[in-house]
């Protein structure tokens, strides 16, 4: 790891202004990610903005059916949250098989998503809830949030600061996770939300996504009947060593199935 | 280069370190804490795994510059005078180690889940609780039996 300049700030505003004043900066939330990619020399800010000690990015409330989530609160906190248990049950769940243990005691919503690894579980459900994310200027809807394999719309200074997840009707997760790391080979998030289902896919492709030949499947009714006779684009799959592209759609299918099982 | 200052294992610590150092060299390399292990550089072994303010993190993942104030505790700081602490021992008793290096991650990681999920643990709970932590030695099995041996005698004392 090259060295830096470590600045910690305590409020929006100043990691802001950090950001500005710096040659190459990043900011950094739990570093689950921005360390090893330092590590490996993937990565080498001159600046390294600490959101850690900025606490009006952390909580969870429930107001105006929607649950928000602050972008720094971590994987552990959302899946230990009696109000994330009860408003998204499956929101709960999925947090809670992120990584593991001690990455879940660092690890964020906001780093996750900012970071749109094409293998993470939230942007999955930031999708199918049809989430709006927060920023330090902006609304984002989900769609309009994720835009490329590690691309997102954010701004290089611009900072998510919650996101707001509408509290659906019904939803699940399904992970078929990678034994090593346990992200998502494929993960396909569904959830029926003011009568719509959407469908949230990730790890399939190179950017997290909505299933819409899925949900033209489904025609808003939690009935996986007519999932297996969808075609799925093989060739827009990824195909590494861990699962080729013919497998990967293969798992779409089965992942939904089961998703779609599971909000019954 | 910048001061840090923490509490380690009870005792009020301090030292110089660059914005880089990493959480696990400071140990190692400033206070000669080389119980502390590291494994990879993926942030996926485990071998590195402590207490900060309570919580299991893995030390290779965090800067020594972060943990500034913070609350520390390493496997060094279990055993007292009277001993190894329970779930030490309990690794002992059953055969939970052959060669060692994953061992100070994996009582570490032992005493989070006992910590958040008490002491009557069950098989299944143990192996999913310690998907972070990998072992090339044991097989897995030995450690499981040495974590709810572990945690059912942190129960009983
Ligand atoms: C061993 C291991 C296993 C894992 N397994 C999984 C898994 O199964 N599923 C999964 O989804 N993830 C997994 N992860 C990733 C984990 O979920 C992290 O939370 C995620 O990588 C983001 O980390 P972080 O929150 O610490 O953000 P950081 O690493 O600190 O930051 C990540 C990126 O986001 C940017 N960023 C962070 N916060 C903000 C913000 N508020 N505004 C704007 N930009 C921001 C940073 O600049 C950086 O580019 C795993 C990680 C590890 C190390
Ligand atoms: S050294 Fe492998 S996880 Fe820290
Ligand atoms: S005992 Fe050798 S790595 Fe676990």
């Amino acid at each position: 790891m090259y060295e830096f300049n470590y600045r910690k700030v305590a409020s929006v505003a100043a990691a802001t202004e950090a950001m500005q004043q710096a040659e190459d900066g990043k900011f950094m939330a739990g570093g689950q990610t921005m360390l090893p990619t330092m590590k490996h020399r993937l990565a080498s800010p001159s600046d390294l903005i600490d959101l850690g000690g900025v606490a009006e990015l952390t909580g969870i409330s429930v107001e105006n059916e929607n649950l928000i989530v602050g972008a720094m609160t971590t994987h552990a906190a959302v899946a230990a949250s009696a109000e994330v248990q009860q408003a998204i049950p499956a929101l709960a769940r999925l947090a809670g098989n992120i990584g593991d243990p001690a990455v879940r005691n660092r690890g964020t919503l906001g780093g996750s998503i900012a970071n749109h690894d094409p293998a993470a579980d939230y942007p999955a459900a930031v999708i199918a809830l049809g989430a709006t994310v927060q920023t330090s200027k902006r609304a984002i809807s989900a769609e309009e949030f994720f835009t490329g394999m590690f691309e997102t719309a954010l701004e290089d200074d611009e900072i998510v600061t919650s996101v707001s997840f509408p509290l659906p009707e019904a939803a699940a997760y399904m992970k078929f996770e990678n034994p090593a790391s346990r992200y998502a080979i494929v993960g396909v998030f569904v959830a029926k939300t003011g009568g719509e289902v959407r469908v949230g896919v990730t790890g399939a492709t190179a950017c997290a996504h909505r299933g819409l030949r899925l949900e033209a499947a489904l025609g808003g009714e939690l009935d996986a009947g007519g999932i297996d006779a969808v075609e799925l684009p093989v060739e827009q799959m990824n195909s590494d060593i861990h699962a080729s592209a013919e497998y990967r759609a293969h798992l779409v299918k089965v992942m939904t199935k089961r998703a779609v099982e599971a909000c019954q | 280069m910048s001061t840090v200052s923490m509490t380690v294992n009870g005792e009020a610590v301090c030292g110089k370190v660059e914005s880089r150092t990493l959480l696990v060299q400071f140990l190692r390399e400033n206070l000669g804490l080389t119980g502390t292990h590291v494994g990879c550089d993926t942030s996926q072994c485990g071998a590195c795994v402590i207490h900060v303010n309570g919580k299991s993190v893995k030390s290779c993942t965090m800067l020594a510059i972060q943990a500034d104030g913070a609350d520390v505790t390493t496997i060094e700081g279990l055993a007292n005078e009277a001993g190894l602490h329970p779930m030490q021992q309990a690794f002992m008793d059953n055969h939970g180690l052959q060669c060692g290096f994953c061992t100070p991650g994996m009582v570490m990681s032992a005493l989070d889940i006992v910590n958040r999920s008490g002491h009557e643990l069950d098989e299944s709970t143990v192996r999913k609780e310690l998907e972070g932590n990998i072992c090339r030695c044991t097989g897995y099995h030995n450690i499981v039996k040495a974590v709810q041996a572990g945690a059912k005698a942190m129960g009983g004392s």
